[in-house]
């Protein structure tokens, strides 16, 4: 892997419409494995230290009950027609077994709770350092809203940098402050290899962080049923180094240019046209609508749909005739263009990168 | 006195006049006894009966969803249509499949067990099953008038525990979630009325001798499961109420725009949901107690601690509700009190499981068929308890919460531990119901292909749980190391679905053809197994009087009775 200046200047090339599509996300090994005992972010690996005791507990206890649960199964089954005349020594219980019995899962439960307060209290009341990087992410019926904080705001305070949907990017190695939030029903935010799951919830304002120790894309999904489209609220995260990190900010904080080709000019005037402004944004023109995802640099995406298909001409194509032929149900109406009309839309949002 | 009733009754029968349509054993003739009757044993059965109808309804709905998740991307369902069906079958096995068919086993033993004629309010209890009963058709009607007249939705759709807002107007059209509040809603109060009705049973009429001491066990755990479900159901009912107010009448309790909270439903709702879990398998316990020492030919071990270990049980379990809610964001004391209040459930329970190996511990086990399904219960339980402990562990929880592995670990609770006391009692207690054993043949093949494919369909949930698959999921992408888990799922269906084909089948078929059972078929030692098999509408010809908490053992061994040690 190259310095983060020459990924800078990668970056940079970009912006001049000289690289293939997507060519900032090549570059991290895909993850779609989201392995809860492969963690490689520090919250995750904190839980997988007392998931891991917790199992090897489980494990004895269960060898030793099933142990004994074959034992009797075996010595003391019945054998056959004369052994059951006689009816075995009655015995009604044992005060001292029976109290051993109690303290030792008395004492197995105390070890346990230990662990796992002390895994709650590191976790959850972990300190935000003053490097971190904070970004919000608002739940949508079927997607994520995902803000980024200006620099320099003060603690507290919120300033939007710039939005982006369904795929966060933040830093390797750096302490990412996640706020939750909802738009409309419960969502729960899930990638499982960097932390677990907190909920995103209508009025309320919670709260996670990441620290990833490796870069990669990191599969996540919406863990809390949102409704017809649950299981396609996907989420991705793009660990990447320092430099790829802060090249990637400028280029989503930077408008798109206008389109030069004369079927993209034709897209856009065909966008503009119809109601696609009232629900969807791009920076640097008058679409200002926040109902639906930021498209200011849809075309820098591995996917669409909230990762429902590729992020390719053939699928934005599909996509564009129907919306809910992709994604049945999808909240995005079919807006009935023709053909011609379907390609140049096509052609304008192949540019918003 | 014992002779009044017989001759009462059997003189009724021959001298009410035959009109057309309403001879002895005709259709009619039998509706109208179903529709009338008050007497415990009958409705029992009809709660059991009914019970497992809408089981094997609820039981396709999830095959059909196991055969959705087979494979990857598949369209074999529409997404809608998949939430209907996973709503409808969860709502469908808790509601109106595990409540009735316990509450069936309650009302037709709880009263024979304390040597009763029929329970305290016989006309109660008939409303409480119709309640339930007309609740269960309600639940289902919404299919066809969920719609309304909005022609939007249709059956609920929103999850089975019906999370806020999305149940609210704007996110759930139509009438589908009216349906299964008010579903619930009126089978909660035939619940409540059930319990109550236990609960006085119980405490008037136990027969002479039978001290709250010598009562079995399975008694004493239902006295534990009515309470619970008394405390259980107002909760329930509160939200319930509170989410039509919300639909219908402008309140905002779950309205955030409108200075509501989104998390009080889920507060309601656990309080509610977990007694409810204890109140689903604490019968499971009861049905343990029984057969364990009736199979191992030895009285139950620790006999006090059982009644305590219940009690425990029952009472942690009123502090445990946020247990599902370590996800939505409580402080880490929150997180950390009920991570604590849980793991202390495994005290009790522990005691339990260990109890009833020191019962077949040094006795003589007959690997009868409710034996087998009692010993697949404690292994399977055990594994139901370890997972929940893994959840108990609030961290944990935040990975293996709303994903499968939670899936795999209450199906091991539901199936594996109530399920197979249930198919434990009724191989145990059918003689006794009908005068005639269950086919023992059958019951092998449904036992082994049920257990097999119990194994292969839920444990692998576990593993896609750990890979990260959410719950609630109508499809998915290859490639994100799910596909082998789910298709040996599904696989697993077909074992589960042959083994009930083979249950059902054995129902019916031992009920015209099945052997003779006589008045005690296992040998057994509760005052059920006194009377004769169907019993009489009285139950008893003589009320007994015992003297100890297995009364026919001091019948059967007059030279060392039990009331000696007790």
């Amino acid at each position: 892997m190259g310095t983060g200046k020459l990924r800078l200047s990668k970056t940079l090339a970009a912006l001049a419409l000289m690289a293939p599509l997507a060519a900032a996300q090549a570059d991290e090994p895909l993850r779609p494995i989201a392995n809860m005992f492969d963690p490689l972010s520090k919250p995750a690996e904190m839980i997988h230290d007392s998931a891991i005791i917790t199992l090897i507990i489980c494990t004895v206890i269960f060898l030793i009950v099933t142990g004994m649960l074959v034992y009797v199964c075996v010595k003391f089954r019945s054998r056959g027609a004369i052994d059951e005349r006689k009816e075995p020594p009655q015995i009604y219980g044992s005060s001292q077994i029976e109290l051993a019995w109690t303290i030792i899962p008395i004492i197995i439960t105390v070890v346990l709770i230990l662990i796992t307060t002390r895994t709650i209290g590191e976790i959850q009341d972990h300190a935000v350092p003053a490097n971190a990087v904070h970004i919000r992410v608002i739940g949508h019926q079927w997607w994520w809203e995902i803000h980024y904080q200006k620099p320099g705001a003060k603690p507290g305070e919120w300033i939007t940098d710039f939005t982006t949907a369904n795929e966060i990017h933040v830093p390797v190695n750096v302490h990412t402050e996640i706020t939750l939030e909802s738009a409309d029903v419960l969502h729960s935010f899930w990638v499982a290899q960097l932390n677990g799951k907190t909920d995103l919830i209508p009025g309320l304002k919670n709260h996670t962080w990441i620290e990833p120790r490796t870069t990669g894309v990191f599969f996540g999904n919406c863990a809390e049923y949102c409704g017809t489209q649950h299981a396609n609220m996907q989420l991705k995260v793009f660990v990447q180094t320092p430099g790829d990190f802060a090249a990637w900010k400028i280029a989503q904080a930077t408008p798109a240019p206008a389109p030069a080709a004369a079927e993209a000019i034709a897209g856009k005037q065909v966008f503009f046209a119809n109601s696609c402004v009232n629900c969807h944004k791009v920076d640097g023109t008058t679409a200002i609508g926040v109902f639906g995802p930021d498209l200011s640099r849809l075309a820098t995406r591995m996917t669409i749909g909230a990762g429902v298909a590729a992020n390719n001409q053939e699928n934005l194509r599909a996509w564009m005739r129907d919306p809910s032929h992709l994604k049945p149900g999808v909240l995005m109406p079919n807006m009935q263009l023709t053909e011609t009309e379907v390609d140049q839309v096509v052609a304008f949002l192949q540019t918003l990168k | 006195m014992a002779h009044g009733p017989t001759t009462a009754s059997e003189e009724y029968i021959e001298v009410a006049p035959s009109r057309p349509g309403q001879e002895k054993g005709s259709f009619t003739r039998i509706i109208q006894e179903l529709v009338f009757t008050v007497d415990h044993k009958k409705l029992g059965l009809m709660y059991i009966g009914s019970g497992l109808f809408f089981f094997v309804i609820a039981g396709l709905m999830a095959t059909l969803i196991r055969i959705q998740l087979a494979i990857p991307n598949n369209h074999f369902l529409e997404p809608d249509v998949f939430n209907r069906f996973f709503t409808m079958h969860g709502t469908a096995m808790v509601f109106i499949v595990g409540m009735p068919i316990i509450f069936g086993f309650a009302n037709y033993l709880v009263p024979i067990m304390i040597g009763a004629r029929d329970m305290a309010y016989p006309r109660m209890n008939a409303f409480g099953f119709w309640m339930f009963f007309f609740s269960g058709f309600l639940l289902y009607a919404s299919y066809f008038a969920g719609p309304g007249l909005y022609n939007a939705g249709s059956a609920p759709d929103v999850g089975w525990f019906a999370y806020s807002p999305l149940t609210s107007r704007a996110f759930s059209r139509g009438h589908s979630s009216d349906y299964w509040t008010l579903a619930l809603f009126s089978g909660g109060i035939g619940s409540i009325a059930t319990a109550i009705n236990l609960i006085v049973t119980t405490v008037s009429l136990r027969c002479k001798g039978m001290t709250l001491g010598r009562m079995p066990l399975f008694v004493w755990t239902f006295l534990v499961v009515a309470f619970l479900v008394i405390i259980a159901m107002p909760p329930l009912a509160a939200c319930q109420i509170m989410l039509l107010l919300d639909r219908y009448l402008g309140a905002a309790f779950f309205d955030t725009q409108n200075g509501g909270s989104a998390i009080l439903w889920q507060h309601f709702f656990w309080i509610f949901g977990h007694p409810e879990v204890y109140i689903l398998i604490l019968p499971g316990f009861a049905i343990m107690n029984e057969i364990v020492p009736v199979f191992s030919r030895k009285p139950i071990f620790g006999y006090p601690i059982m009644v305590a270990a219940n009690l425990m049980i029952a009472f942690i379990s009123l502090g445990v509700w946020a247990h599902h809610m370590f996800t939505v964001g409580m402080s880490s004391v929150g997180n950390a009190f009920f991570a604590i209040t849980t793991m202390l459930v495994a005290v009790p329970t522990g005691i339990k499981i260990f109890n009833w190996l020191g019962t077949m511990h040094g006795g003589k086990i007959r690997m009868e068929l409710p034996m087998l399904f009692c010993i697949m219960f404690l292994f399977q339980f055990l594994i139901a308890g370890l997972t929940g402990i893994m959840l108990a562990v609030a961290p944990f929880d935040w990975q293996l919460s709303d994903s499968y592995f939670v899936v795999a670990h209450f199906h091991y609770v539901l199936i594996g531990g109530l399920l197979f006391t249930i198919f434990a009692g009724i191989y145990y207690w059918y003689p006794k119901a009908f005068g005639r054993m269950l086919d023992n043949k059958l019951g092998h093949l449904h036992f082994w292909l049920f257990t097999i494919g119990f194994h292969v369909t839920f444990f692998p949930q576990h593993i896609s749980g750990f890979l990260g698959m959410p719950r609630r999921y109508y499809t998915y992408d290859a490639g994100r190391g799910w596909d082998l888990w789910n298709m040996i799922s599904t696989i697993g269906v077909i074992f589960q679905a042959a083994g009930i084909f083979f249950f059902v089948l054995n129902l019916i078929w031992s009920y015209w053809k099945g052997r003779k059972a006589g008045d005690d078929p296992w040998d057994a030692w509760t005052l059920e197994w006194a009377t004769t098999s169907p019993p009489p509408d009285y139950n008893f010809e003589h009320l007994p009087v015992v003297h100890s908490r297995r009364p026919l053992w001091d019948l059967k061994h007059p030279d060392d009775p039990d009331w000696k040690y007790e």
